[in-house]
C-alpha cells in the first residue's frame, strides 16, 4: 500500500517547502526590505531626553547679576499612565488633599487630554522636590519632572529692556525659513528685549541624552554607554554696560511719571541705563507668575509694557535747538559768529511768531541764542539750511537737511540691540508733500527749527544726538551688550564702529557745546549744575496735542532734558522726557541731573537729596489715570528683586 | 571499551542527532538572550534555577535522560505499548481538564509536586504512536471509509479535549496528523477541499459578503456558460455546480457569521482580524507589532548577540516561550533566520527521508507523525511572530523555553531514531 502512495512524500516535501519560503519572503520583507521597523525599534527602546542647559546670566557693568537663573521643577502628569501609585504618598510630599490629587488629575485631563503630559504641580520648593526625586520611581511613568528655565532678577528692575522668555509660539515652530528649526514643542524662547535679540547666545547649546528604556517606559540606562549623547553648553553670560544704581534710581523716580530716560556713555555707545517709566517689577513675568500678571500688564492704563525709551516718540522741542544749529554749521551757511536780530518773534515768514525773549543781542551768536533758547534765531537758521544754494532748491535742500537727522540717528532706527524699535517721524520730502499737497517752502515747517511740527523722535534717538554733540561729531550705536564671556563672534562688532557725521570744525562746535553749557551754568536749567562737573544741557517743553472725540485738544506740555557731563572728556549723556509734565526745568532737570551726579561723583550731596526725595515722591499721572492703573498694587507684591531696595536705601542714606 | 561504545550508539542517525543538539542550543542561546541583563550573575542564576535560561539547562539535562533510557529500550516495547500510552495520554487529559491549574487564561497544566505540566503536549506522542500502530495493524485496510473514520476520531478526540482545555492552539497541532494520514492514502482532494476551505475562511473575513456573493454567482455562470454542451448531456453537472456555488454563499453569508460571533471567543476573533490586518486596536495588535518590531529592526546581519534592544527590554511578551524567534530575528537578522530555518527544513527533510527508508508501516507512519507535528509547530509559530497567523500560543520545538515541550519533542525524536535503528526488523 505505501508504494502506492510513495509520490505524496513529494507533496508533504512541497508543502513544507512552500510554507518556510512564504516565511522567508515575509522574513525578507520584513527584515530586509522594510526599514520603519528599526526606526520603530529606537522608538520603542530610546528615550530622547533633551537637557536643557541653563540660560545665560546678564550682569551690569559692576558684574552684579541683573537677570539670573533659578533652578525649579515642575512636577507634570500624564493621565493615562497613572495607575496603581501610592497616591497617599505623593499627597503627603505634595502637602495636599486626595479629593485635590483627583481634582488635578481631572483639570489635567480637561486641559491637554488624557495622553498628553500636562502641569501637575508647578516650581516645586526645592523640599518637595528632593523628596519627590527620591521616590519618583514609584509614580512613572505617569508622573514626571521637568526643569523650568526660570529667570529670577535680583535687583527688580530692567524690565523693558531685558525682555522675557516664554514658550515657542505654533507661529514660530510654523516657520519655515529654519530660523526655529533646533526647537520644539514646550521649549524656552527669548520674546522680547536682550532675551530675542541674544537668545542664540543666552540658550547655550541643548544637550541630548539618549537613554534605553523598557517595555514600561521605565529608564534603564543610557544607550551604549552614552557614545551618542551630547552634553549640553550652558548659554554665555552677558556683560552690559548698564549700571545697576542709575537704572534703580531712574526707575524709582519715574515710577509715578509717564516718560523714559536713556543715558549713554557717550565714548562707548553703552547704555548706562534705560527707563520706561512707569515700569513694572520683571519678577512679574518669571516662571508661573506671568499667566497671572501678563494680562494685567498689557491692559493696564499706563502702558507698562511698552518702552517708551524706544517706541514712544515726542516732539523733541527746545532740545532740538542744538542740532539745528549743528546741520547748519556742518551745511557752512552760518558760522558760529551767526548771529539773527530778534526783536520778541519771528516775522519773515509773514505771520509773526512770538517767543520768549526781546532784549536786543539775546541771538546774537549760536552760543547766546542756544543759551537764551531763541525761537527766531533757530526757525532762521533751519530755513537758511534748507534753503541753501548749494542743493538747488528748498525741495533738495529739505531733503539733504533730512540726511544730516538720518546721519545722527534721528528718524531711523537707530539699532540698539534690543527689538522694536520706532523709527520717529522727521520732515522729509515725502512727508511734506503729503502734509503740504506737494506746495511748500522753507517756511511751512520753520517750527522744526526749534523741535515742533513734523517732528517727533524716540529718547533713544535724543540721548544719541548728545553723545553725538558731547564727542564732538561721532558716536557708537547704542547698545547695552559691552561684551559676551567666552565669546569670539563678531556679533559685537558693530557697536565698537566709530561712526563720524560732522565734518565742523572745533571751534564751530565748542559753541553749540558753550551754549549748552551756560543753559546750565545761567539758563533754563540751572538745576542741572553738579559741584566740581561742567555739565551742558538744554532743556525743552514741548507742546503737544491729541485727538479726543474727534477734536484736537492740546495737552499739558512734556517736560524735556538732553544733555551731558562733563563738558569735556564726557563720560554721561542723557535724555529724559516726562510726558504732560510742564517745563523741562521741573521734572525732566532734576531727574537727569540726579542721575548724572550719581554716576560722576557716585553719591548723591547731602544738599541735593531733598530734589532726589521730591522726585521719588512726585506723581504727574492724571487722577483718572492714576484711580485705574493697578501697576502700583502689583509692584508692590515683592516675588523678588530685593535687591533694588538695598541700592536705594544706601543712595538715600536710610 | 571502543567496541561496547560502538555498539551503544550503532545505527543512530547522526544528522538528526546533530540537528537535534543545535536546535536545543540555539535555544538556549536564545532564551539566555531573551532574559539576561547586564550584570546579571550567571553561575548563581544557574545554580539557584531562579531564570528560564537555567532552568532550561536542567530541562535539557532530564530529556537527555529520557532520551538515553528511550535509547536503550527495544523498539519493540512502543509497538507494544502505543494504545497503552494512548490511553494513558487520553486519561492524563481528562484528568487535568477535571483539575487542571490555570496558566494564562488555560487549564492544561497538570502541577506535581511543585511542576507544571501540560499533558497536551505530552499526548501528541501518545496520539503519534497510537496512530502509527493502527494505521500499521494487519486488519487496517485504509482504503475503507471506517477505518479512515476511526483515524480521524483517534485525531480528534484529544483535540476536542484539548480545545474544552482552553489551548486552542495546542489542539490545531492535532491537525498536523491529516498529513500523516494523507500520506497513508487519504484522499488528495480533502487537501484541496482543506485549503478552498482556508481561502474561503479568509475572504469571508477580509470582503465584504455581498461582494463574495455577486463573485460566487458571476464565477458558477461562467462556468455553467463553458460547461453548457457537458451539461446537456450531464444534468448532474449543473446540480453540482449549483450545489458549491449554493455552499460557498451560505458559508462565507451565515457559516462564518456565525461561528464568529457564537462560537468563537473575542480575543481569537479580534487576534485572527488583527493577523488580517483589519483591526488596529493598540491592545489587540500589540504582541504582534512588538514582535514584528524586534525581527524587522534585526535587519540583515541582525544586531548582534545579547545586542536586541527589543527583546531584551521587555517589549515583546512570552519572549522565552511562544515568541523566542523574536530573539532570533532580532540578534541575528535575516541571515540568522535564514540559518535557523535552514537547520529546520534539513531536520524536517531528512525526517521524510528516514521514513521513506522504513520497511515497517509503523515507524514510517510514526516518522511522518514527527515530521507533521514538528512543520506545524514551527510553521504556526514563526508566521505568528511575523505577522502572518494569529497569535495561538504553541511553542517552537526545542527552541522555546519549556519542560514538557522540551521533552515531549526530545521523546518524539528518540522514539523516531530507536526505530529507525532497528529499521531492518519489522515491527507490527
Amino acid at each position: 500500500m505505501s508504494v502506492f502512495n510513495q509520490s505524496r512524500k513529494r507533496v508533504i516535501q512541497f508543502i513544507m517547502l512552500g510554507t518556510v519560503l512564504v516565511i522567508v519572503a515575509r522574513l525578507f520583507f520584513l527584515q530586509v526590505v522594510e526599514t520603519k521597523y528599526s526606526k520603530l525599534a529606537d522608538a520603542n527602546a530610546h528615550l530622547r531626553k533633551v537637557i536643557y542647559p541653563s540660560r545665560g546670566i546678564v550682569y551690569d557693568r559692576h558684574g552684579r547679576a541683573v537677570m539670573r537663573n533659578e533652578a525649579l521643577y515642575d512636577l507634570m502628569v500624564t493621565p493615562i499612565n497613572v495607575k496603581n501609585i501610592d497616591t497617599a504618598y505623593m499627597c503627603e510630599i505634595l502637602e495636599i488633599e486626595k479629593a485635590e490629587f483627583l481634582r488635578r488629575i481631572q483639570v489635567a485631563k480637561n486641559r491637554e487630554g488624557p495622553r498628553r503630559p500636562s502641569v501637575f504641580a508647578n516650581l516645586l520648593s526645592p523640599d518637595m522636590y528632593g523628596r519627590l526625586q527620591e521616590s519618583m520611581y514609584l509614580f512613572q511613568p505617569g508622573f514626571e519632572l521637568v526643569q523650568r528655565p526660570v529667570r529670577s532678577y535680583p535687583y527688580g528692575v530692567g524690565a523693558n529692556f531685558l525682555g522675557y522668555i516664554s514658550e515657542i509660539s505654533p507661529g514660530m515652530l510654523a516657520d519655515t525659513s529654519g530660523k526655529y528649526s533646533s526647537y520644539q514643542q514646550g521649549d524656552y524662547i527669548g520674546m522680547t528685549g536682550l532675551e530675542r535679540t541674544y537668545e542664540n547666545i543666552l540658550m547655550g547649546q541643548r544637550g541630548i541624552q539618549y537613554l534605553v528604556k523598557d517595555n514600561l517606559n521605565r529608564p534603564q540606562g543610557s544607550l551604549e554607554g552614552g557614545i551618542f549623547d551630547t552634553a549640553a553648553i550652558a548659554g554665555k553670560n552677558l556683560r552690559l554696560a548698564l549700571d545697576l544704581d542709575l537704572q534703580v534710581l531712574g526707575e524709582k523716580m519715574m515710577a509715578g511719571k509717564i516718560g523714559s530716560i536713556v543715558a549713554i556713555d557717550p565714548q562707548t555707545g553703552g547704555i548706562l541705563a534705560m527707563v520706561s517709566g512707569p515700569t513694572f517689577d520683571p519678577n512679574l513675568l518669571s516662571g508661573s507668575y506671568r499667566a497671572k500678571n501678563l494680562g494685567i500688564l498689557l491692559t493696564d492704563t499706563v502702558k507698562p509694557m511698552f518702552n517708551r525709551a524706544i517706541q514712544a516718540i515726542y516732539p523733541p522741542g527746545s532740545t532740538f535747538k542744538p542740532i539745528t544749529g549743528l546741520i547748519a554749521l556742518d551745511e557752512g551757511v552760518i558760522g558760529p559768529d551767526f548771529g539773527f536780530p530778534c526783536h520778541g518773534g519771528y516775522g519773515l515768514c509773514g505771520r509773526f511768531s512770538r517767543c520768549t525773549h526781546s532784549n536786543p543781542g539775546h541771538a546774537a551768536n549760536m552760543r547766546v541764542a542756544l543759551a537764551n533758547s531763541c525761537n527766531s534765531y533757530f526757525m532762521h537758521v533751519y530755513r537758511l539750511s534748507v534753503d541753501n544754494k548749494k542743493w538747488g532748491g528748498t525741495k533738495n535742500g529739505q531733503a539733504k537737511w533730512v540726511e544730516y537727522l538720518k546721519a545722527m540717528g534721528l528718524g531711523r532706527r537707530i539699532g540698539v540691540d534690543i527689538p522694536s524699535e520706532a523709527m520717529g517721524i522727521v520732515p522729509d520730502t515725502a512727508r511734506m508733500n503729503r502734509v503740504y499737497r506737494n506746495v511748500w517752502n522753507s517756511c511751512s515747517e520753520m517750527y522744526v527749527g526749534m523741535g515742533q511740527g513734523q517732528l517727533s523722535l524716540t529718547p533713544i534717538q535724543l540721548a544719541n544726538a548728545m553723545c553725538i554733540i558731547a564727542n564732538r561729531g561721532w558716536y557708537h550705536i547704542p547698545h547695552f551688550v559691552e561684551s559676551i564671556d567666552q565669546d569670539k563672534s563678531d556679533i559685537l562688532k558693530k557697536y565698537k564702529e566709530k561712526i563720524s557725521v560732522a565734518h565742523i570744525s572745533s571751534d564751530a562746535f565748542q559753541s553749540v557745546v558753550d551754549g549748552m553749557a551756560d543753559v546750565v551754568t545761567s539758563g533754563t536749567a540751572r538745576k542741572a549744575q553738579i559741584e566740581g562737573f561742567e555739565v551742558c544741557g538744554k532743556t525743552g517743553t514741548a507742546e503737544n496735542t491729541t485727538i479726543v472725540n474727534g477734536k484736537m485738544v492740546k495737552l499739558k506740555d512734556h517736560s524735556l532734558f538732553v544733555g551731558f557731563a562733563p563738558k569735556n572728556n564726557p563720560k554721561i549723556a542723557i535724555a529724559v522726557v516726562v510726558e504732560n509734565a510742564g517745563f523741562g526745568a521741573t521734572y525732566a532737570v532734576p531727574i537727569a541731573s540726579i542721575l548724572m551726579e550719581k554716576y560722576l561723583t557716585d553719591t548723591i550731596s547731602a544738599k541735593r537729596k531733598p530734589v532726589l526725595e521730591q522726585m521719588l515722591n512726585s506723581n504727574t499721572f492724571s487722577p483718572e489715570i492714576k484711580h485705574k492703573s493697578k501697576l502700583d498694587s502689583l509692584n508692590s507684591v515683592n516675588y523678588a528683586g530685593a535687591e533694588g531696595a538695598v541700592i536705594m536705601r544706601k543712595i538715600l542714606g536710610h | 571499551m571502543n567496541r561496547s561504545q560502538a555498539k551503544l550508539t550503532a545505527g543512530i542517525d547522526w544528522p538528526i542527532f546533530g540537528m537535534y543538539l543545535a536546535l536545543v542550543f540555539i535555544g538556549f542561546l536564545a532564551i539566555f538572550a531573551a532574559e539576561y541583563r547586564e550584570g546579571d550573575h550567571v553561575i548563581q542564576n544557574l545554580l539557584s534555577q531562579n531564570k528560564n535560561w537555567a532552568r532550561q539547562v536542567l530541562w535539557f539535562g532530564v530529556s537527555i535522560v529520557l532520551a538515553t533510557g528511550i535509547w536503550l529500550t527495544d523498539s519493540k516495547f512502543f509497538t507494544a505499548t502505543a494504545n497503552l500510552f494512548y490511553a494513558f495520554g487520553i486519561l492524563l487529559l481528562l484528568v487535568v481538564l477535571a483539575i487542571g491549574t490555570g496558566v494564562k487564561g488555560s487549564n492544561s497544566w497538570l502541577e506535581l509536586g511543585g511542576f507544571r505540566f501540560q499533558p497536551a503536549e505530552f499526548t501528541k506522542l501518545c496520539t503519534c504512536l497510537a496512530l502509527a500502530k493502527y494505521l500499521s495493524a494487519m486488519e487496517t485496510d485504509f482504503t475503507k471509509l471506517r477505518s479512515r473514520l476511526i483515524a480521524v476520531g483517534m485525531v480528534m478526540f484529544p483535540l476536542a479535549i484539548i480545545i474544552l482545555q482552553d489551548e486552542t492552539g495546542l489542539a490545531l497541532v492535532y491537525l498536523a496528523f491529516f498529513l500523516v494520514m494523507y500520506r497513508e492514502g487519504l484522499p488528495g482532494v480533502l487537501l484541496v477541499i482543506a485549503f478552498s476551505g482556508i481561502v474561503l475562511v479568509l475572504s469571508a473575513l477580509l470582503i465584504d459578503k455581498f461582494i463574495l456573493l455577486y463573485i460566487f454567482t458571476g464565477v458558477a455562470a461562467v462556468v455553467i456558460y463553458f460547461n453548457r454542451y457537458q451539461i446537456r448531456r450531464k444534468k448532474s453537472r449543473l446540480v453540482t455546480i449549483i450545489a458549491i456555488w449554493a455552499f460557498c454563499s451560505s458559508f462565507v453569508m451565515y457559516v462564518v457569521p456565525f461561528v464568529f460571533t457564537n462560537v468563537l471567543k473575542d480575543y481569537q476573533v479580534r487576534r485572527i482580524y488583527v493577523m488580517l490586518g483589519q483591526e488596529n486596536d493598540p491592545k489587540a495588535t500589540y504582541n504582534t507589532r512588538q514582535s514584528m518590531i524586534a525581527i524587522g529592526s534585526g535587519g540583515f546581519w541582525g544586531k548582534g548577540y545579547l545586542k536586541g534592544t527589543q527583546t531584551r527590554l521587555d517589549f515583546v511578551p512570552e519572549q522565552s516561550t511562544d515568541f523566542i524567534f523574536c530573539t532570533i530575528g532580532e540578534d541575528f537578522g535575516f541571515v540568522g533566520s535564514l540559518i535557523f530555518l535552514g537547520i529546520y527544513v534539513s531536520l524536517l527533510l531528512r525526517i521524510i527521508f528516514i521514513a521513506e527508508r522504513q520497511r515497517s508501516t509503523f515507524s514510517r507512519v510514526y516518522a511522518y507523525g514527527v515530521a507533521s507535528i514538528i512543520f506545524f509547530h514551527l510553521a504556526i509559530n514563526i508566521m505568528m511572530t511575523i505577522g502572518l497567523a494569529p497569535v495561538i500560543g504553541i511553542p517552537l520545538p526545542l527552541v522555546s523555553y519549556g519542560g514538557s515541550s522540551l521533552m515531549t519533542f526530545t521523546m518524539l525524536i528518540f522514539i523516531m531514531l530507536r526505530l529507525d535503528a532497528d529499521r531492518q526488523m519489522v515491527l507490527r
